[in-house]
């Protein structure tokens, strides 16, 4: 259990953190989410004793943490995957960090097995790759086999395989019965490995609830409606008639229809009274990647001055049909429209690389994109 | 979970329903800090790079410089003579390893690691000024009395003359000076938290005091402050110690060995309660 209270912390002038309270709760994955310069590493420190907070106080287990008897039995932390010395071997690396505080040389060997690092523990770490270093800082954390986990960014620099073992391995942690706190930037990343998350924004706290109230509180849901022979024809009846209904459509640059603010139900008995065939009539929710944007770019939007960040945000790939009365926008490049089955959501060009569930979904992933996480 | 000593993994583990593990939980001491140190120092090459030079200087030059010299040289100076010549460079090999054993751990990030296994800095800290302590002063005299005990069974004739156990004793002080500056860097280098900024200090701070001293004494005005400064500094008082006639500018009587060694105490113990304040207070 990791509880902050009003922890701020300023550099001079600058304010990283401010006022951040929350609570990491034991049996969870509780993602910490936040554009760079949020604060995330800052209060990681901070948690972890570090650095100092200029006002608040964090504790874990409801001491501070350079009060705990036994810090590294306690709380394992992964900060920095290069926090090594280059010219150390691994084992001799890890074992120096168990010695102080007493944990037996076999620990050792144990968390190197647990990573996968047994081959490479006579090596020096300064030949290592950033996914080895990875691997080398969660053996770190896991040395003392503490309740409480921090992990900063844990994914960066790890092949597929690499992503999927770090996720199910703070699942595993989690279902023990300890307090997995993990930092990242890959939102889909967290979707599929967070149920709690906390979100900042210069410090702030923005968002502390569960993924998916964050996801259903943060965006609409959406139905992609096809019609038999994706021809125009049925496609504009159709579209009338929903409209008409109070619904909202959107076409997409393949043809498919996406509608908003109309029941899947209702969108069928539409289309049955109107006469229109259906392929494809399916529910859609935007992802935690397009929540969280939405959510942290109103963070954004307090600033004064011109932000940059602004042009990064894609223009909507979806054209007004004709029978809205609106302003024609223009259709988006064919690089969206991938196939039949599954058109990418708006925002997927900016998505990152995203691990399926298990390596049999990556086969196919490429003629089509993998579902919505959530 | 409450502040007593021992608090189990197992008692926390009820009070949050959370995980439990079957490691032994002691409370860490001193002596673990000190093993973690002593393999973090016997696990990388600056040691052995920077000891081994400081070896093969001190014998290298040593022996050389006993083979070369006659039982009738150490009438006037001690047998522990020979091992002053590397030890003036050797020292900087001492001071090179007492800056790196902290700042590389800045210099790395690998100080964030140590300090979240270990969140109570200061006995961290104390288990590298006593795990490099013991190592620069056991090398360093085990060098010296190499240098020192050939010299003695090979140049023992009666030309020698007397040796008294003095001058024994005088080089086990100049074992002791060496390893004060080797501590003094480890300060330094805690302080700066950078390798070749530390090792600059403390290359100036050895080398300069001659030269600064030499200079200063050009002057009538500073000529006294000149002349303290040439007496007391780093080299003289190796040269002291190791019992070589003190070649004073003006014949002005030699400072004792004691007072050498105090005067680097001073400043180390200076450096070391700087060091343990700031490293406590300091944001790593």
């Amino acid at each position: 259990m990791i509880e902050a209270v009003g922890l701020t912390k300023r550099f001079g002038a600058k304010t990283a953190v401010d006022g951040l309270s929350f609570q990491v709760k034991p049996g969870h994955v509780t993602g910490f989410l936040g554009p760079n310069g949020s604060g995330k590493s800052t209060t990681m420190r901070m948690i972890l004793g570090l650095d100092r907070p200029t006002a608040g106080q964090v504790t874990i287990n409801g001491l501070p943490f350079r009060e705990l008897p036994n810090a590294q039995r306690h709380v394992g932390a992964l900060l920095d995957a290069k926090a090594v010395h280059g010219g150390r071997r691994a084992r001799a690396h890890l074992l120096s960090i168990a010695q102080l505080s007493g944990i037996p040389e076999k620990r050792v060997d144990e968390v190197l097995g647990v990573v996968g690092l047994q081959d490479a523990a006579r090596q020096r770490t300064k030949g290592f790759s950033l996914g080895m270093g990875q691997r080398l800082g969660i053996a770190t954390a896991l040395l003392g086999d503490p309740q409480v986990l921090l992990f900063d960014e844990p994914v960066n620099g790890l092949d597929p395989e690499g992503i999927l073992w770090v996720r199910n391995l703070m699942r595993q942690l989690a279902a023990e019965g300890r307090t997995v706190f993990v930092s990242s930037h890959l939102m889909s990343e967290m979707a599929l490995t967070a149920d709690h998350l906390i979100v900042i924004g210069r410090g702030r706290l923005l968002s502390d609830m569960s993924t998916q109230d964050f996801i259903t509180h943060n965006s609409a849901g959406f139905a992609r409606v096809r019609v038999a022979g994706n021809g125009p024809d049925g496609r504009v009846i159709l579209g009338t008639a929903l409209t008409k209904a109070g619904g909202r459509v959107l076409q997409e640059p393949d043809g498919a229809l996406r509608v908003t603010g109309l029941e899947l139900p209702r969108i069928s008995d539409l289309a049955h009274e109107t006469g229109v065939r259906l392929w494809e009539l399916s529910p859609h929710r935007a992802s935690l990647e397009e929540a969280y944007m939405r959510m942290t770019q109103s963070s954004v939007e307090y600033t004064s001055t011109d932000d940059p960040r602004a042009e990064l945000w894609e223009p909507e790939p979806l054209t007004v049909p004709d029978w809205e009365e609106e302003v024609q926008a223009p259709v988006v490049p064919a690089e969206t429209a991938a196939s039949f089955f599954a058109p990418p959501p708006p925002g997927s060009a900016a998505r990152p690389f995203l691990m399926p569930g298990s390596p049999a979904d990556l086969a196919p992933a490429a003629q089509n994109s993998p579902e919505e996480p959530r | 979970m409450t502040a007593t000593a021992d608090a189990t993994p197992a008692a926390s583990a009820r009070q949050d329903g959370g995980y439990s593990s079957p490691l032994p939980t002691p409370r860490p001491h001193l002596g673990h800090a000190l093993a973690s140190e002593w393999t973090k120092l016997t696990s990388v090459r600056s040691t052995v790079w920077t000891l081994g030079s400081l070896v093969a200087l001190v014998v290298g030059i040593g022996v050389f410089a006993v083979l070369q010299t006659g039982s009738a040289d150490y009438k006037s100076i001690p047998f522990v003579a020979p091992a002053l010549f590397g030890m003036m460079v050797g020292q900087l090999a001492v001071m090179v390893l007492g800056v790196l054993t902290v700042s590389s751990e800045y210099g790395t990030g690998l100080i964030r690691t140590t300090l979240t296994a270990a969140p109570d800095r200061l006995r961290v800290l104390t288990a590298k000024y006593l795990v490099f302590g013991a190592v620069a002063f056991g090398v360093t005299l085990g060098s010296v009395a190499f240098v020192g005990i050939s010299a003695a069974l090979l140049r023992n004739g009666p030309e020698a003359g007397y040796h008294g156990a003095g001058e024994w004793v005088g080089a086990l002080g100049g074992c002791l000076y060496v390893t004060l500056l080797g501590v003094l860097a480890l300060a330094v280098g805690a302080l700066v938290r950078h390798s070749a900024g530390g090792i600059a200090i403390m290359l100036g701070l050895v080398t300069m005091p001659p030269v600064l001293g030499a200079i200063l004494t050009g002057w009538p005005v500073s000529r006294e402050i000149g002349l303290t400064v040439v007496r007391y500094n780093a080299p003289m008082g190796l040269i002291q110690l190791f019992g070589l006639p003190n070649s004073g500018m003006d014949g002005s009587p030699t400072p004792s060995d004691l007072a050498q060694l105090g005067l680097l105490v001073l400043v180390t113990a200076l450096a070391v309660t700087a060091s343990y304040v700031v490293v406590r207070r300091r944001d790593v």
